[in-house]
């Protein structure tokens, strides 16, 4: 990924997309989330989702992943122009997730993030702080997830 | 089943504890957030959180599955829209054993609903050190008990 100093507000990257077919659903369901209407075709039809619906903890994480592998593609870019990469660093939470359409089994979903703001760190002159509104969109173009992450971004002085 | 009635502001309870293995948090990682500082113990150690820690939606998810065998499993609970704020304090770490702690700010009933009523849960995951690692507010929708004592 790019340093602090290089990542302008607005800019956007499209993450790719993320198909959420049954069994994907049940397993994670099984796991951490087996509440009957993410294990259960007749029960999903039987509650407010009208449908097998994704754990919205699901929807969450593959976000995550697909922001991973999109950084991992942007690295690849940036080695290929000669430039140095950064590492993304932890995060110290998010705010206004919202699980705003159900998304259920079969249901293509694309994921984009937008940089809404930046942010020294007062505490950590390495780093700056991003926040990042990451959406996702599904196959018909509604809106179904949406959250505003946290972030601490290498700054590209930082001392070793 | 609880309803809307069995959930009124204050604390609420105290679940876990839930042992997490490094089995499983390398088996999340690799499958959800498959950065170095969740998956290799060397990149871990020069990392902010220096150290093997696990991702933080897979402690997210840890904390659904602790309110669902804590109470949610056995709640007449419709979903809910979403997470006002989620915080992050300390890393999860391979063989911590999480508690959770879940207080109520607030219960109302919907407007938009009025068959179900809207309960705000603060949840507060700690490890056995009773150091905070993550602490979320959520609203969720559950049912009210009127429509069983009025034969709708």
């Amino acid at each position: 990924m790019r340093f602090f100093e290089d990542i302008e507000v607005g800019s956007r990257r499209e993450l790719g997309s993320f198909t959420f077919t049954a069994e994907l659903i049940k397993k994670f369901a099984a796991q951490f989330d087996p509440q009957r209407f993410h294990l259960d075709e007749e029960a999903g039809r039987n509650s407010l989702f009208g449908g097998l619906a994704a754990s919205g903890w699901h929807v969450g994480s593959v976000c995550m992943k697909l922001l991973v592998e999109d950084g991992k593609r942007e690295a690849e870019e940036q080695a290929a122009r000669g430039e140095e990469v950064a590492t993304l660093g932890p995060s110290p939470g998010f705010r206004d997730l919202r699980w705003i359409k159900p998304v259920l089994a079969g249901d293509v979903i694309s994921f984009a993030s937008e940089i809404a703001s930046r942010r020294s760190s007062e505490s950590r002159p390495e780093w700056g702080i991003l926040e990042a509104r990451h959406t996702g969109t599904n196959q018909r173009g509604e809106l179904v997830f949406s959250v505003l992450a946290i972030a601490f971004v290498p700054r590209r002085n930082r001392v070793a | 089943m609880l309803t809307f009635e069995d959930f009124q502001p204050g604390r609420f309870g105290t679940f876990g504890p839930r042992h997490v293995s490094r089995e499983e948090i390398l088996a999340f990682a690799a499958e959800f957030d498959p950065q170095p500082m969740h998956l290799d113990e060397e990149a871990a150690k020069r990392s902010m959180l220096k150290g093997l820690s696990g991702s933080g939606w897979h402690l997210g998810s840890l904390m659904m599955r602790m309110l669902f065998d804590g109470f949610i499993g056995r709640t007449a609970s419709l979903g809910s829209p979403g997470i006002s704020e989620l915080r992050w304090l300390a890393p999860l770490r391979p063989g911590d054993d999480l508690t959770l702690d879940v207080d109520i700010p607030e219960a109302r009933v919907s407007r938009s609903r009025p068959e179900t009523g809207i309960v705000t849960f603060k949840g507060t995951i700690r490890n056995a050190a009773g150091q905070i690692l993550c602490e979320m507010v959520s609203p969720i929708i559950v049912k009210r008990r009127m429509d069983a004592e009025e034969g709708v």
